[in-house]
């Protein structure tokens, strides 16, 4: 069994804008289950910031309890990292973002650690648009935990045991669409061409950005019967549409074909190129992004792509009007207002 | 791209580099492993059935294998590949066991072998245990030819030589040493069933038109006669003063050897310059080592005698020119000639064939150049009985391509004496089998070292410089040698895939550190080359390509700059990948029994 991962890469990796190459974006060799969907998920996360150029020491990565909350150790080694308790991952996140909004937070989490213990932290989190990418692998199942069915698995699914799931399935996009996540997307371990660039976008999203990406758990949930195994996914998949993500500002110079394609405009004058698949849907109206999620669940397809953005909510620190300067920034003498004000202060209320 | 056909026995051996640069393509992944679980018997042994002479080639080859290895794509220096196969050599135990045992059963053949170097010992050691009568004829009075006469004992000690050609000459050869073939008219009349050629290229160049090369014959030698003389104690000092001409391995080794008879100031004078000269990289270094001082970019003009006496040398300073193909010319500088002092001088400017002792009225046919017509697979010149090998085949090259022609020629031989089509050979031996140990554990050691190449330490110059038979390089002691073969990368333990298991999970692609794994759609060469996640743009390696996987796919391989680490095989939850060591062994006519024991860790 090896441990470590050689050290030499291929001469002609290429660099990044950093003079960067994949291997500064990388984490220890994984130890999940060989085949394991979490490492292609964590693959594309380094991937996505390698092209990015993002400064390795600006990113924290937060989980929860998982095999998928195990994967932040195995991306992303040059970053910060907290291994939280399972289903608080949300909170620990809220905390770091509030001391320190400067940072790219990157929450990661299973659909054991989201839609069942942790479900009461998702949903606040997702209601106060915190500024962060949250990641859900979602395998039906409690993976560490030796494949329990899960919240998430679909009803008249068969377990590796031989059980039928008895349960109606929680539908997280679906679910934070409804509570007003700000982005929402849905993707396959096995789609890298699909997930990288939705983690880009992600990145570049101010606000919640929710991506609910099936990750075959192919140890206990990728057996014939179950509705997340890599061939039921691959059979069953369905795109919004395919899309790219321009990280600046292009000059529009060719006419696109109205209905068909789209550009979104991040906060920050990146793009997102999307060429819609789906017709009657606007990854800008939510209604529409309910409508498609709930026809492709009655015609027994997996949504996948971009789902529903909005660019114009605030986010937490613009809806509680914090101060510019980062809070772990901020000196003594910012904070404290000192003795005449605190004079002043209580004189108001005498 | 077509799926690869791994059924074919060269697809593997290609990427085992270093074995596949080897001309006698010996098993170089194999025979380090075995040195590193310190069975050097067997290293010596899986060695000596490919390369015959373990102990001398571990000193003294030309190893092209090195710049071959893998190990110089994905770092700096190649595996010391050829110092460990002395390693084998210098720590072995009894190998005499391993060796054929004769008497062997007589096949009723009789053979000749003219020439004692190492094509035709090869040719030799092949033959008689198929029961033939060899009959070996030299003018020297020993076996190992210019092993013998040339390579110097500083470098070659003469135990080691002794050792290795007595190994083929136990098998009951019949040798006549001392003895000049001057008519091979007279041996076709001998009776023999096939006549081996394995001469060499006997005949020093020399500058016969240069001004004052007559008048300076007294102090004015051909490098390999001066060589040969003095490995036979019949020369035993040179004067202090000493240029040596030319730059090569001849001529490094004149001037080596000088400084050990008494050259004080020697200089190698060349006409190229200091990195175009065809020196091997080491030799060059060690004689600068030895204070030899090499002056490169100088065309002789004359020898400068007074009174009948040598006085030095004058040269014109030239530099190299290129023309856009890379062609160089050396152009004179407007400098004016130089004068360098010499009393003695040794030319080592090349070495030439010379066949006065064949008939031109035999039927064996000889080219403009007037090198014998030799079929380049068979060895076979036009007189169907007579073969050739080594450097009187194709011209001087090293031992070790005189081994692999002698290994190709007895080949020939035996099919030719069984009235067998030459053409027709038999296919290499190979054997491919899964190291797998356990879910995650292979019989090899997989993890890949970081460590630099290791040196060789030498014996000191003072020591050294005194005794021309003290040998400069001490070989790797043993913990520096294990130390040395951890850094090889097992290229021998193919990444074999099978497609029906593949389920498409993306694990081997994501893992792989040196990004060789691509999924992607099918094209041609130039194209999917392109499509890799790193782009494959070394096209002498090539690709592994799958049949179309379930999503329409194809999985494509560049073996490139694959570290062999079986990480891929690791992660793969279907055991699509699996490391299956492949073994092969070229074509002889006598293939030993497997001297080879399986590797335990
Ligand atoms: C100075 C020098 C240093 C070298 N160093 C190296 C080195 O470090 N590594 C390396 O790989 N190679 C080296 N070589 C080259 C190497 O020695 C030869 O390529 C190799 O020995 C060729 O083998 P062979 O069997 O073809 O012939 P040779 O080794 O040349 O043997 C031919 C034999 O045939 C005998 N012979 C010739 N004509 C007749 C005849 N008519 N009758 C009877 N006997 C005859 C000769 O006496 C000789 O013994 C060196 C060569 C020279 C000159
Ligand atoms: C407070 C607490 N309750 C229960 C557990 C046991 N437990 C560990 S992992 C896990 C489920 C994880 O499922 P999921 O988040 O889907 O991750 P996966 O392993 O499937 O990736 C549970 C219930 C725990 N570690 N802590
Ligand atoms: S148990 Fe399932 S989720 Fe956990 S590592 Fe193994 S395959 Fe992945
Ligand atoms: S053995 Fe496999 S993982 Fe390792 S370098 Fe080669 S292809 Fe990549
Ligand atoms: S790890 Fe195995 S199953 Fe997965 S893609 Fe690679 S070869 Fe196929
Ligand atoms: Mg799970």
């Amino acid at each position: 069994m090896s441990y470590l991962k050689p050290l030499f890469r291929h001469p002609k990796l290429p660099k990044n804008k950093l003079g960067y190459t994949l291997k500064e974006y990388e984490g220890s060799l994984s130890t999940l289950c060989a085949g394991c969907g979490h490492d292609s998920i964590s693959a594309a996360i380094v991937q996505a910031c390698f092209e990015l150029s993002i400064e390795p020491h600006k990113v924290a990565k937060i989980s929860g309890i998982g095999c998928s909350s195990k994967t932040p150790t195995y991306f992303l080694g040059n970053s910060h990292g907290f291994n939280s308790v399972h289903g608080r991952m949300p909170s620990v996140a809220t905390g770091a973002n509030m001391a320190n909004k400067d940072m790219v937070y990157f929450g990661v989490s299973g659909d054991g650690d989201s839609a069942s213990i942790g479900m009461g932290q998702l949903v606040h989190v997702i209601r106060r648009n915190l500024n962060m990418v949250y990641i859900v692998m979602n395998n039906g199942c409690y993976g560490l935990t030796k494949g329990q069915d899960s919240a998430t698995a679909d009803q008249g699914s068969k377990s590796k045991a031989g059980s039928i799931n008895p349960f109606q399935a929680i539908d997280l996009a679906s679910l934070a669409i409804e509570l007003g996540a700000s982005f929402v997307a849905q993707s396959f371990s096995g789609d890298k061409l699909q997930l990288v660039p939705l983690i880009k976008a992600a990145l570049h999203h101010k606000g919640f950005a929710f991506l609910n990406v099936i990750s075959p758990c192919v140890t206990f949930n990728n057996n014939p019967g179950s509705t997340k195994s890599y061939d039921y996914v691959r059979e069953h998949i369905e795109a919004t549409s395919s899309l790219d993500f321009v990280p600046e500002m292009p000059e529009i110079k060719t006419k696109y074909d109205e209905g068909k394609s789209t550009r979104v405009a991040m906060h920050d004058g990146t793009l997102i190129q999307l060429n819609k698949l789906a017709n009657d849907w606007d990854p800008e109206d939510r209604i529409s992004a309910v409508n498609a999620l709930q026809k492709a669940r009655s015609k027994n397809e997996i949504l996948t792509g971009l789902l529903y953005v909005n660019t114009e909510w605030n986010d937490l620190h613009g809806t509680l009007n914090t101060h510019q300067t980062p809070l772990n920034k901020l000196k003594e003498e910012d904070l404290c207002p000192g003795d005449e004000a605190l004079k002043e202060i209580n004189d108001g209320f005498r | 791209m077509k799926p690869t056909n791994t059924k074919d026995p060269e697809y593997y051996h290609k990427v085992v580099d270093c074995q596949y640069a080897c001309p006698a393509h010996t098993p170089v992944p194999e025979y380090i492993r075995l040195i590193a679980a310190e069975k050097y018997t067997e290293a010596y042994m899986v060695n000596w059935e490919s390369n015959v002479f373990p102990g001398v080639l571990g000193r003294t080859c030309d190893r092209p294998c090195e710049p071959a290895c893998r190990r110089v794509r994905v770092e700096e220096e190649p595996v010391a590949i050829c110092r460990l196969k002395r390693v084998a050599a210098d720590n072995k135990g009894d190998v005499k066991n391993y060796m054929p045992q004769g008497p062997f059963q007589p096949n009723g053949k009789k053979v000749a072998l003219i020439g004692g170097g190492p094509a035709s010992l090869t040719v030799a050691r092949d033959l008689a245990p198929l029961g033939y009568e060899v009959h070996l004829f030299d003018e020297q009075p020993a076996g190992g030819g210019m092993m013998r006469s040339q390579i110097p004992s500083f470098r070659l000690p003469e135990e080691v030589l002794n050792e290795e050609v007595n190994y083929i000459l136990d098998l009951g050869i019949h040798t006549q040493f001392l003895t000049y073939v001057n008519s091979l008219k007279d041996v076709l009349e001998g009776g023999y069933d096939a006549v081996f050629v394995g001469t060499g290229a006997p005949k020093g160049r020399d500058l016969p038109k240069l001004p004052g090369r007559k008048e300076g014959d007294k102090f004015i030698h051909i490098g390999i006669e001066w060589l040969a003389n003095v490995a036979f104690d019949h020369i035993k000092s040179i004067s202090k003063k000493v240029i040596v001409l030319g730059g090569g391995n001849t001529a490094m080794d004149c001037c080596r050897t000088s400084r050990r008879l008494g050259g004080k100031d020697v200089k190698v004078v060349v006409r190229s310059p200091f990195d175009e000269m065809k020196a091997s990289p080491w030799e060059k270094e060690d004689a600068l080592h030895e204070d030899i001082q090499i002056i490169d970019n100088h065309v002789p003009l004359s020898f400068e005698v007074e009174d009948g006496k040598l006085i030095g040398m004058k040269f014109q300073k030239v530099r190299p020119v290129y023309d856009e193909n890379g062609k160089r010319q050396l152009l004179p500088t407007d400098e004016p000639e130089v004068f360098i002092e010499a009393d003695e001088v040794l030319i080592a400017i090349g070495q030439e064939n010379s066949f006065p002792w064949i008939e031109r009225n035999i039927g064996l046919d000889f080219d403009q150049w007037g090198m014998p017509v030799v079929n380049e697979k068979t060895f076979q010149s036009t007189l169907p009985k007579v073969f050739f090998g080594g450097d009187a085949a194709f011209g001087p090259k090293n031992v070790i391509t005189a081994v692999a022609q002698g290994h190709q020629a007895a080949v020939s031989i035996h099919l030719f004496c069984e009235g067998k089509d030459l053409l027709d050979r038999p296919s290499p031996y190979t054997n491919l089998i899964s190291q797998k140990m356990g879910i995650h554990e292979w019989s090899y050691d997989s993890a890949v070292i970081i460590d630099q190449r290791y040196i060789v330490p030498q014996a000191k110059k003072s020591v050294t410089l005194k005794d021309r038979k003290k040998e400069v390089e001490l070989g790797f002691d043993v913990p520096t040698a294990y130390k040395e073969t951890q850094r090889c990368l097992n290229c021998d333990v193919q990444t074999v895939f099978t497609a029906d298991r593949c389920i498409e999970c993306d694990a081997c692609m994501d893992v792989c550190p040196t990004s060789c794994i691509t999924f992607t759609a099918n094209a041609e060469e130039p194209e999917l080359r392109q499509n890799l996640l790193v782009p494959a743009e070394n096209l002498s390696q090539d690709l592994l390509v799958s049949k179309e996987l379930k999503t329409g796919r194809v999985m494509v391989k560049d073996e490139d700059v694959c570290l062999h680490c079986g990480l891929c095989a690791e992660r793969c939850p279907t055991s699509a990948w699996d490391m299956q060591k492949y073994f092969y062994s070229v074509t002889k006519a006598y293939q030993m029994p497997s001297p080879l024991p399986a590797i335990q860790k």
